[in-house]
């Protein structure tokens, strides 16, 4: 089974007055992170979804990766429910976490397989494909070492290298430069659009910065407390610098409410 | 690292063992063999046992004990430890009886097997499981709730197998813990069968044991003895290459070198 070898095509998502409530003591209807929100990012966007720490952005993801449920509404990538057919996304969905989440017993190479290996891709066709990936990303002769050995941005691009493997559709992260000194994190932020874009993947990118999204985002997805849209722009190669300025300044006259 | 501290740390590592043997060869000039017997002797008995394969399968059979009760306590251990990982009910219901085990001495295991059962291996069988059980049930428990959450959500973002999820995070995080519970394990389970064949058995070091104290024969009594501690430091030892060529991923501090 080789999934990974055919490119996945992109994935919408679709998000239908999505509520989450986690439980509180106290309170019989606990705590709303995610408050009837309703979303539609098309296939092939790359959309920066933007918000205060503690907004519900990351509450949002988790539902998108089917890794937790809806309390109401309902969640659909593709056409299908990421949670209740949690298996059907197996090679459709890679993530990009805040920290790299190497696994420290494996070296580099072996981390960039990690994902095709459980999708089933042979030893050799695998190996090729994380050595290409590493290589892609700068990090031709670190592939036999451990994590421990490698700088937090070479880590971090490793855990790129990682997601971007499996060819999946979808690729979610969830605020990967946000531990990266700024001139790494910069140099990584457009490594990782133009991969996105060269690859045609759907991809959601949580952020707090206001700069971060505005150099990545083809929209920008600006997030109240809780999880509801507060603003929602969409950006292109026409949107001029003044334009730009504009958006930044709505940006921050939304967040500052 | 230089010649002169690998000879320093070889002196330390034998001078106490250099010393107590001297002690012990002065005082079998003045007292009489029973007691203090010449350390020449004690060595000549242990090659004997060593090469006599009727004697040595003595040594055979407490060593199959040792390790069957040691593999029986690991896979019940590891069993009860994955059920209370899972379910906080079986935790709070097990957990206190494992505790309660680990206060039994294991003289009184010793009693009980030969009450309740007929069979010698099993009773030696039951006793060695019985004292180890707990320990390696706590540790192995201990070591499952220590798996970082952070990679575990990384893999399972994947979509493994329950196999592919145990061979690829669960397996190595938990490694360290189980070699380590061998380790300590082993210890436990050498001196705790001497006691079980001194009283129940008809074969094994701890039966020797038993017809050297009947003899009055101390070098026979010493040369038995060293061949369980024989047994203990060479599987220690195969245990640290294990784990050395397991954990050579594990950062090494540049001051410990």
């Amino acid at each position: 089974m080789s999934v990974a070898a055919a490119a996945d095509p992109a994935m919408g998502i679709t998000l239908d007055k999505v509520t989450k409530r986690f439980p509180k003591r106290g309170s019989d209807e606990g705590f709303v992170a995610v408050d009837r929100v309703d979303l539609h990012i098309d296939p092939g966007d790359m959309v920066a979804l933007l918000g205060k720490t503690g907004c519900g952005k990351s509450t949002i993801f988790n539902m998108v990766s089917g890794l937790l449920e809806p309390s109401e509404g309902k969640v659909s990538v593709a056409g299908h429910d990421p949670f209740h057919e949690f298996d059907w996304f197996r090679g459709k969905v890679a993530i990009v976490f805040q920290n790299d989440r190497l696994l420290p017993w494996r070296t580099a190479l072996q981390n960039v397989e990690l994902g095709l290996e459980l999708l089933g891709v042979p030893h050799e066709e695998r190996r090729k494909q994380a050595m290409d990936w590493l290589s892609r990303l700068g990090l031709k002769g670190h592939e036999h070492d451990y994590p421990h050995a490698l700088s937090g941005g070479m880590r971090q691009r490793v855990s790129i290298a990682r997601a971007f493997a499996t060819n999946a559709g979808l690729l979610l992260c969830d605020e990967p430069f946000s531990a990266l000194d700024e001139m790494t994190a910069n140099r990584l932020r457009e490594e990782f659009s133009a991969l996105v874009r060269e690859n045609r993947k759907t991809a959601v990118f949580i952020t707090h910065s206001i700069n971060e999204a505005l150099q990545i985002g083809d929209r920008i997805i600006v997030l109240e407390r809780p999880a509801k849209i507060a603003y929602d722009v969409r950006l292109d190669r026409a949107t001029g610098e003044a334009e730009k300025e504009a958006i930044r300044d709505r940006i921050k006259e939304v967040l500052a409410l | 690292m230089g010649s002169t501290i690998i000879l320093s740390r070889i002196f330390w590592s034998v001078a106490p063992f250099l010393l107590l043997a001297a002690l012990w060869q002065f005082a079998s000039l003045w007292f009489p063999p029973f007691l203090f017997p010449s350390l020449v002797d004690v060595f000549r008995r242990v090659f004997q046992i060593l090469v006599d394969l009727g004697q040595f399968v003595d040594v055979l059979a407490t060593v199959g004990r040792i390790l069957a009760g040691l593999f029986g306590a690991f896979v019940l251990g590891g069993l009860l430890a994955v059920l209370m990982n899972r379910s906080p009910g079986v935790d709070r219901f097990i957990s206190p009886i494992l505790t309660f085990f680990q206060g039994i001495p294991a003289l009184s295991w010793v009693v009980f097997a030969i009450i309740w059962f007929h069979g010698i291996e099993f009773r030696i069988f039951f006793i060695m499981v019985m004292t180890t059980l707990p320990a390696f049930t706590f540790q192995m428990i201990g070591a499952l709730q220590a798996m970082s959450k952070d990679l575990f959500e990384m893999v399972l973002s994947f979509r493994p197998t329950r196999l592919q999820m145990f061979r690829t995070m669960v397996l190595p995080a938990v490694l360290p813990e189980i070699l380590t519970a061998w380790k300590v394990n082993l210890g436990n389970a050498a001196r705790v069968v001497v006691v079980a064949e001194l009283v129940g058995a008809t074969g094994g070091v701890g039966y020797q044991l038993l017809q050297q104290q009947q003899l009055f024969d101390m070098a026979g009594a010493l040369a038995w003895t060293f061949q369980l501690v024989f047994f203990v430091l060479i599987t220690q030892q195969i245990i640290t290459m294990i784990e050395r060529y397991a954990f050579r991923y594990r950062a090494v501090s540049e001051r410990s070198l």
